[in-house]
């Protein structure tokens, strides 16, 4: 292999490359240092006089005398069965001491789209235990359903709780786990490591860590790296995977730092203009395909800079995902756990994955009942802190109070706590009952005849 | 059409940047579309600088080399038109889906190419002219049944015309001359049409008759004009999806175009497995036997997300031009527009507001005006009603795309997060949506549905607003406070959302609601709240006329298939109550 030694300029994470014979674009690049070491880098833009090299590792030790070595080929990710149970650096390394990964497969890492035509529409209930998501947020299998937090916020107590408790009931297969960590910090990474121990979940997980201290640009790898090997056990050896990424927020700086190198013109809050088409090729990368086993379910974390929904990282997320779950720092001081406000929050196939047949025939009706008793008895809130709780009618004061039990029983239960659906609705049903009757337009008479808590106990007695 | 291949000169690449590749020695012309690289991918020049020619590539770039050969087909963008258009799903460059599945997997892998109508089926053609005809441009030679709905063959829009000489029925493929013309033209059932040139017409019409949705806040309070334009700007979250395949299902056109721009591929899935599912309520078939697809999806090459509303409108405009009514909706338009920009930051041009072209609000217009209720060259009339959703960053309407499309389109149904998170759906806000229509269309609904209709709308949007007014007070004293006059307004109100404005679309009935339906429904509450004054002035207090139960039922009325019964009971039950009352 030609090795070039021709290097014009670099520029933070990128080199560029003078005087070279045809180079592929996006082609995978070695470089070797003086001291012999090898750092791997990507073409990012090629042309007859320069080509420009995102490298995915520290540019230190990078200098004129750094060979360039193009290998010819896009980067490829090694596959293999034996990746359970593994913890690989976030360029897809082996950290944990074991050997290598013996690869049945090199895939490439960018994946290509699913043909909309060749998927399956998600339709299989998730149990995740959290009645929040369960009841009012269902998640199904296939979909992504990213969790918006912010820092200080509980998030990664979710996150591993849903891993932990994810099924779908009835069905005995179980699920793969590939957790990719971008940027997060070490203590964060081994909470994670440990829980994962503990639960025995790391027999049936592949781990990818990019930590804090580790180069930035390996982020832009990381969760490609994840998702082929998601890919892999999902489509090729039939494995249900629950992905988790985490955090969405350190990759898209990583994009930023990118960009600005490139001396791009920049996007809202400089952030590049292309970062919703880089973003769909990350979460796109979930889905069902048609008479294939397999399914791949996304989980991506996101912190909100300052608490902002409308930040473009959850902005810009929210246009892809099928949904978010929010979590919330109200609900969190009020020391409610899982502290998730279900009104911004959403999942979008819920409906595909939810009713007769799947979960139950009341759940849609109870779930919107809620919803908007909730919403009504939150503005509520407002209200009161101007005019008082007297000021407000009987009707009011009943939702008013409806929202506090809500969120005291509903969003409130135990980080070890796993609702099953039916226990998530019958609760639902309890809250309702303390409302009149006639306030529940939403959900039609046989539903409330079959389910309210006063029918079933006249069924009963 | 341009000239052929031979003056198509061969080029070669220089640089590779993304979805954008630059070559030399090209004789090209501005759209011109080329094969780039060894593996012959589709591309569309976009700029042509010095000797360089620049080309948007509509498929994944990874691994081509500057060096590698470029050919110009000398051919501009097309797709193809003709039997075998409905039903398809299509990509954003009209390459069948599920042909691509057969071609290449699951994925969608690269350089594969495959026609967007069969070349081998066979099509049942009668002609409807015979030898000795004189036909022009745009002219319907005969027909071919090609799912329910009647394909009509026609004179391609550049053709002189002439007479025919000879024209034959029977069983012929796309490509198989089906008419020839005294000066020797031969006619095929199959035009190719260039995305970027609107099709023409004789004559645009004025948009005087409503495109029916069986959406009650959409057909009662904002509704669009055949031929008309309408955005849906929404933050995430709000059911904007929701609502515009409601509009998709129900709205009175004939053919259905979906353009799944930069969307989803799960939601792309649920409308792709949906609609073949779905029953005309009209005809009984699936929906899909009158639709056509096109999905390209987010992580779908971004070029082709460029050039997808362009075919799904040509392929619009050409059902138009067979005379039938055509409702096309692009989900969503920002992202075409993001799309745009992408291309433009590889071009390294001088952007504009937000980083998007400053040609943004060009393009969007152009678009948007080859909407329309046209007399077609063949004097049937015809029209294309435009649904074009806005997806506005973080909510905020003063951003560049937002503010370009509402310059332009008449119709605006403010989607409202808000609203949503109070499970009010379609979460349409009535305060800030509006349509233009209205005027043009009163006439309609005076003879259509009831000239006591038009009134009635006023008063329900006069109630709504007053409402409005009244919540600020009402959030500032407590609505006890408020006259007995105003309690009973508020309440009138929410009768109007929670009956009439909400609508479920998951329920079987409630899902269309026909217009005379809606008439009924705002005429019932309209009954309660005369009664409800009439009470009033005879002294009632607003908790009594409030605690009127019959009017309870009136939301049940939206889940009832055979309504009338029990609306004439709910009315007889609340005027006995306030009879009741007034005896009291």
């Amino acid at each position: 292999m030609k090795e070039y030694r021709t290097i014009a300029q670099i520029a933070g994470p990128l080199v560029f490359v003078e005087k070279t014979e045809p180079v592929g674009y996006s082609e995978l690049v070695n470089i070797v240092t003086a001291d012999g070491t090898i750092k791997r880098g990507q073409v990012l833009d090629t042309s007859d006089e320069i080509v420009v090299v995102q490298v995915f590792e520290t540019t230190a030790g990078i200098g004129r005398d750094s060979g360039i070595r193009f290998t010819g080929e896009t980067i490829k990710m090694p596959v293999g069965k034996d990746m359970l149970g593994r913890i690989l650096s976030g360029g897809g390394k082996p950290i944990d001491g074991g050997p290598e990964i013996v690869p049945e497969k090199r895939l490439e890492t960018t994946g290509a789209a699913i043909n909309p035509y060749a998927r399956a529409p998600p339709a299989d209930f998730i149990q995740t235990g959290i009645s929040t998501i369960d009841g009012t947020n269902t998640l199904v299998r296939g979909q992504k359903l990213p969790i918006f937090s912010a820092s200080g916020l509980p998030h990664n107590d979710v996150a591993l709780q849903i891993a932990r408790q994810a099924k779908v009931p009835g069905s005995t297969e179980e699920f793969a786990v590939v957790f990719a960590a971008m940027g997060i910090t070490r203590e964060e990474a081994n909470y994670f490591m440990a829980d994962f121990e503990k639960t025995g979940a790391l027999e049936r997980a592949v781990v990818f860590l990019n930590l804090a201290d580790d180069p930035a640009v390996e982020r832009i790898i990381t969760p490609r790296l994840a998702l082929t090997t998601a890919e892999y056990l999902a489509f090729d050896l039939g494995y249900h995977v629950l992905v988790i990424l985490t955090d969405m927020t350190n990759y898209c700086e990583a994009l930023r730092q990118i960009g600005a190198a490139r001396e791009e013109v920049p996007g809202r809050r400089g952030y590049p203009g292309y970062m919703y088409t880089d973003l769909a090729s990350i979460y796109e990368r979930a889905g069902i395909i048609k008479g294939v086993k397999g399914s791949v379910t996304q989980i991506p974390i996101l912190t909100m800079p300052g608490d902002d929904i409308t930040h473009p990282i959850p902005d810009l997320t929210g246009y892809i995902t099928e949904g978010q779950i929010v979590v919330n720092r109200e609900l969190h001081r009020k020391g409610i756990y899982a502290p998730i406000n279900v009104l911004p929050s959403l999942s979008r196939l819920m409906n595909l994955g939810i009713g007769k047949g799947h979960t139950r025939e009341d759940h849609k009706k109870v779930s919107d009942q809620l919803y908007a008793a909730y919403a009504e008895g939150n503005d509520l809130r407002g209200l009161v802190a101007i005019v008082g709780k007297d000021a407000l009618s009987d009707r009011d004061r009943m939702f008013l109070e409806f929202a506090d039990l809500f969120e005291d029983r509903f969003v409130r239960q135990g980080l070890y706590e796993d609702r099953s659906i039916e226990e998530t609705l019958d609760l639902g049903w309890d809250l309702l009952a303390t409302l009149p009757e006639e306030q529940l337009v939403r959900i039609d008479r046989e539903l409330i005849q079959k389910y309210h808590p006063k029918y079933r106990k006249q069924a009963q007695g | 059409m341009k000239k052929g291949k031979e003056n198509g000169a061969q080029g070669a690449l220089k640089r590779i940047s993304g979805p954008v590749v630059t070559a030399v020695g090209l004789d090209a012309h501005m759209y011109d579309v080329v094969k780039v690289g060894n593996e012959e991918l589709m591309g569309e020049v976009i700029k042509i600088q010095g000797e360089n020619t620049i080309i948007q590539v509509y498929e994944d770039t990874a691994g081509i080399r500057p060096g590698e050969p470029v050919e110009n087909t000398g051919l501009s963008l097309a797709v193809e038109l003709g039997p075998g258009l409905l039903t398809s799903i299509y990509d954003g460059i009209q390459r069948p889906l599920e042909v691509l599945v057969d071609k290449m997997g699951n994925f969608i892998e690269r350089g594969v190419s495959a026609p967007g109508l069969s070349h081998e089926k066979k099509w049942e053609f009668v002609p409807t002219m015979k030898a000795g005809d004189d036909v022009k441009a745009g002219d319907i030679l005969g027909t071919v049944q090609e799912t329910n709905i009647v394909h009509k063959v026609m004179v391609p829009p550049r053709s002189k015309g002439g007479k025919i000489k000879k024209i034959s029925g029977g069983s012929f493929t796309v490509d198989e001359t089906i008419c020839v013309l005294e000066d020797g033209t031969e006619i095929a059932m199959l035009q190719r049409w260039p995305v970027r040139v609107p099709r023409p017409v004789r004559e645009k019409l004025n948009p005087d008759i409503p495109l029916i949705t069986g959406q009650r806040i959409l057909d009662g309070l904002f509704p669009i004009a055949k031929g008309g334009t309408a955005a849906i700007p929404g933050p995430f979250g709000s059911g904007k999806t929701v609502t515009q395949q409601q509009l998709a299902k129900w709205s009175d056109a004939e053919i259905v175009v979906y353009i799944g721009c930069g969307e989803r591929g799960n939601e792309m899935t649920e409308v792709l497995t949906e609609f073949p599912e779905l029953e005309d309520p009209k005809t009984g078939r699936p929906l899909m036997e009158r639709t056509v697809l096109i999905a390209n999806t987010s992580n779908m090459p971004v070029a082709a997300r460029e050039a997808s509303v362009y075919t799904g409108i040509t392929i619009a405009e050409y059902f138009r031009d067979m005379g039938y009514d055509v409702s096309l909706m692009a989900d969503s338009t920002s992202r075409w527009a993001e799309a745009m920009r992408e291309i433009s930051s590889r071009l390294e041009e001088m952007p504009g507001e937000e980083g998007y072209p400053a040609y943004l609000a060009a393009r969007l217009s152009e678009f948007y005006e080859r909407a329309g209720r046209v007399v077609n060259l063949n004097e049937t009339s015809g029209s294309v009603s435009v649904i074009g959703a806005v997806s506005p960053p973080g909510g905020d309407f003063s951003e560049p795309v937002t503010q370009n499309t509402l310059r332009i389109v008449k119709v605006f149904w403010a989607l409202d997060a808000k609203l949503s998170q109070r499970r009010h759906f379609p979460a349409i806000n009535w305060l800030n949506s509006y349509s233009l229509y209205l005027d043009a269309l009163n006439e309609w609904y005076d003879r259509e549905v009831s000239p006591e209709w038009n009134p009635l709308r006023s008063w329900a949007m006069g109630v709504l607003q007053k409402e409005a007014e009244l919540q600020e007070i009402v959030q500032l004293v407590g609505s006890d406070a408020l006259p007995d006059e105003e309690q009973v307004t508020i309440e009138v109100a929410r009768m109007i959302r929670e009956i009439f404005l909400q609508q479920n679309a998951y329920d079987a009935v409630d899902t269309f609601c026909p217009m005379s339906k809606q008439y009924d429904m705002m005429k019932a509450i309209k009954h309660y709240a005369d009664l409800a004054r009439t009470a009033q002035v005879g002294g009632a207090t607003p908790q009594q006329v409030v605690g009127i139960k019959s009017k309870n039922e009136l939301v049940q009325i939206k889940f009832t298939k055979d309504y009338e019964p029990a609306l004439d009971k709910i009315r007889k039950d609340m005027e006995a109550e306030f009879d009741a009352m007034r005896a009291a």
